[in-house]
């Protein structure tokens, strides 16, 4: 208290920032922050006096310029006739639909593995270990050359189809086509009266929502355990069928057919999105499946052996009791793992598979020779994508972790 | 990939060093060694050999710019690189000069800081496909599959070609000729195009090079020519005229076999001018007298370099064709020495 009142006494002195104690941290940031952002002044002069000197002046116009290539795959219309933007957004959903894609099958496989990892069954342990360690262990982009190199040299061409004397067949009644250039599948067509269809099954959704709810109250209030996912499948899959078949068959599928040089019609998986995705998958599936052991290695052996006494059987262990406690330990390295895949997408461009680096990164810096620009707003879209991932996964982790009162 | 972001980045950073010494000449002859971005491996036009020594029509050109500058072919530091890299990596001072099958556009010239310095192969964009697609010409290929080198000309070109013509095409995206023809090779494209002259190259090398064809159409003009950074004028001029002396000295009929005889002195002044026995032409460039003679020694004359990398005699076997001198009905023409 005294010490106070001499201080108020004495008014502030400038040596204070650095000997109060008080104020010293204050000092320290300060200073450290305006080291930092001269730092970043003078490398931004930098790069606008360099370019500059080279006669290139910072701006975004050429956005706007005709990009003159064509992209292959392409979620929104785009042609040789639009403009870099749109080669843009083209490789922006290109990388969104390698990186959503790709973080779901990888939680599967990963959340399987790392369970079968701890299996009693030493056979299985084993061969989990073995595909965990062999994929964690060689970098990425080899994987993704080699599945490349195994899926367009292993498989046959479309040629290889054609003719009396064919070499390879189309699968299930000629409907599935595995090719060296992609995989080509039936796709659907919706015509007239789909709609009703499209509408049962939505509202048939809804249904096995609201089924879920209500077994469950059952189930708390009686004990007694329905059959629910055959009820869901049931509710899910037998009116839409019925609709189906009463508005005579409205959605048909379109059949890849040899025509040309390739398979048209029908939905065509290309080779490259095929070969990243597995790389990909399987490299960040065997990260997550360590995550997943480790999560239920964290949880006490107290806890199964619980729910064992109470008889619950080990499946339900499993999903009743240890995986819901191990989320919380798997939830943020699972976040890490998610960014990691939307962030190694960026290597497709080494298989040709044209995402957000093979365009604005790729072509579009290349035909432009804008490199400051295009590598900035690449930077951009990577950190907007990697934001979200972490901000959607935190959200879910609150939701899961420990809630303390 | 990583070393185009790295290599951009770079191009911030790194700047400082490039131009805070504009003299690109002088700073050669002070490191001894000239840096030179040429292919990564394009059969005759610049591929190393089976000892690891870089060999081909574009390698030549660096080869003979280092004899002018430094005295000695082999003081060269060959940077291999794809067509996206290089042009950042010329801009960011990573190499001095770029010999790599580059297309002369205005686009590249006048927007992307580039000074292209002359042309060492007129070519243009064509079509190679197994000959057992039967197909006989570019108009035939409507829904074909086709691998394409990105960052290119080629890009650009075969985009505008099919549109043009109300066909359409899958590309196969590809970063370096080798994964090009693997793909092609694989059966994962029916069709290769670039330059014509790297097609042959390409066919060149492959186990049964009669199995495919080039399609006659050819559809667009590919002049390729070394190029240098914007902002050094001295570096361009003797870049150019290194060029232009390989294709004079052809013209004059001076050839690795009569170039100490003729460096003695002879009666025709421009050869005179040439060797250096008169005038002061490579005093204007900065350069020893006998700069030229020195360039011509270390491959030939642009004919020989021609005939040696490739020419009829070659794998590759290309004619001279437009390549020829302007006297024999070619586009090769030199201005004059003097």
């Amino acid at each position: 208290m005294a010490m106070a009142d001499q201080n108020a006494r004495q008014g502030f002195r400038l040596s204070m920032l650095i000997y109060d104690t008080r104020y010293r941290s204050l000092t320290i940031q300060v200073v450290v922050l305006m080291g930092f952002m001269a730092g970043g002044v003078w490398l931004i002069s930098n790069m606008l006096a360099n370019l500059e000197a080279l006669g290139k002046d910072l701006g975004f116009g050429f956005l706007k310029v005709q990009a003159g290539f064509e992209i292959q795959p392409q979620l929104i219309e785009y042609s040789s006739q639009s403009s870099n933007l749109r080669a843009m957004m083209v490789g922006l959903l290109n990388t969104l639909m390698v990186a959503v894609i790709g973080c779901f099958f990888a939680t599967i496989i990963g959340v399987m593995i790392g369970v079968a990892r701890l299996s009693k069954n030493w056979i299985i342990s084993l061969l989990m270990s073995v595909y965990v360690e062999m994929f964690r262990n060689v970098p990425v982009l080899l994987w993704i050359v080699f599945s490349l190199a195994i899926l367009s040299e292993t498989l046959p061409k479309p040629n290889d189809f054609r003719g009396a004397d064919a070499t390879a067949t189309m699968y299930l009644s000629e409907s599935i086509a595995f090719t060296n250039r992609g995989f080509y599948i039936p796709l659907p067509v919706f015509g007239a009266g789909s709609m009703v269809v499209v509408i049962t099954f939505i509202l048939a959704l809804v249904g096995v929502f609201f089924f879920g709810r209500w077994s469950k109250t059952r189930q708390e209030q009686t004990g007694d355990i329905l059959p629910n996912f055959w009820i869901k499948l049931a509710i899910l899959v037998v009116p839409a069928l019925i609709i189906f078949f009463i508005m005579g068959r409205p959605i048909g599928l379109d059949y890849p057919a040899l025509k040309g040089f390739n398979f048209q019609g029908g939905l065509k998986i290309g080779t490259p999105f095929l070969a990243i995705l597995f790389a990909l998958v399987a490299y960040t599936a065997a990260f997550i499946a360590e995550a997943v052991r480790s999560g239920i290695q964290a949880i006490d052996k107290g806890q199964s052996e619980a729910a064992f006494a109470l008889g619950l059987r080990p499946n339900r262990t499993m999903s009743l009791i240890i995986l819901p406690q191990a989320l919380r330990v798997i939830i943020p390295p699972l976040i890490s793992q998610y960014l990691n895949l939307a962030k190694n997408s960026s290597l497709a461009v080494a298989v040709g598979y044209i995402e957000i680096m093979g365009t604005i990164g790729g072509s579009v810096l290349n035909q432009t020779g804008r490199e400051m620009e295009c590598i900035l707003l690449v930077m951009v879209a990577y950190l907007s994508i990697s934001l979200s991932v972490s901000m959607i996964m935190n959200l879910y982790n609150n939701s899961v972790k420990l809630k303390e009162r | 990939m990583k070393k185009s972001l790295f290599i951009s980045t770079l191009a911030a950073a790194g700047m400082v060093a490039g131009f805070a010494s504009a003299g690109t000449l002088q700073d050669i002859q002070a490191a001894g060694v000239l840096k030179c971005g040429v292919g990564t491996g394009t059969a005759g036009f610049a591929a190393p050999d089976a000892s690891g020594y870089w060999e081909g029509i574009d390698v030549a050109v660096c080869r003979a710019v280092a004899a002018a500058v430094l005295n000695d072919k082999d003081a060269v530091e060959f940077v291999p690189l794809t067509s996206k890299v290089r042009f950042s990596s010329l801009n960011s001072g990573e190499v001095d000069m770029l010999s790599r099958t580059t297309t002369w556009t205005f686009s590249r010239d006048v927007d992307l800081a580039l000074t292209f310095v002359g042309i060492n192969y007129y070519d243009g964009q064509g079509f190679m496909v197994p000959k057992d697609l039967g197909v006989s010409s570019a108009l035939e290929l409507d829904g074909a599959t086709v691998c394409i080198q990105t960052g290119t000309t080629t890009e650009l070109n075969i985009a505008d070609y099919f549109r043009v013509n109300g066909m359409t095409y899958e590309p196969v995206p590809i970063d370096t000729a080798a994964e090009a023809q693997a793909q092609y090779l694989a059966g994962a494209c029916d069709v290769y195009t670039t330059d014509s002259s790297a097609l042959a190259s390409s066919r060149s090398t492959f186990e049964n090079p009669d199995a495919h064809v080039m399609l006659p159409e050819i559809i667009s003009k590919e002049p390729l020519g070394p190029l240098v950074r914007h902002g050094d004028d001295q570096w361009a001029d003797v870049v150019r005229w290194t060029m232009n002396a390989l294709i004079a000295a052809e013209e004059l009929g001076i050839t690795s076999a009569n170039l100490e005889s003729l460096a003695a002195g002879s009666n025709n002044p421009e050869i005179n001018r040439f060797m250096g026995t008169e005038g002061t032409l490579g005093e204007m460039l900065g350069l020893e007298a006998t700069w030229a003679a020195q360039a011509i020694s270390a491959g030939g004359n642009y004919g020989e370099i021609f005939e040696a990398t490739i020419g009829e005699s070659t794998p590759i076997g290309l004619a001279r064709g437009l390549n020829a001198q302007w006297t024999q009905g070619g586009l090769m023409y030199s201005p004059p020495f003097r």
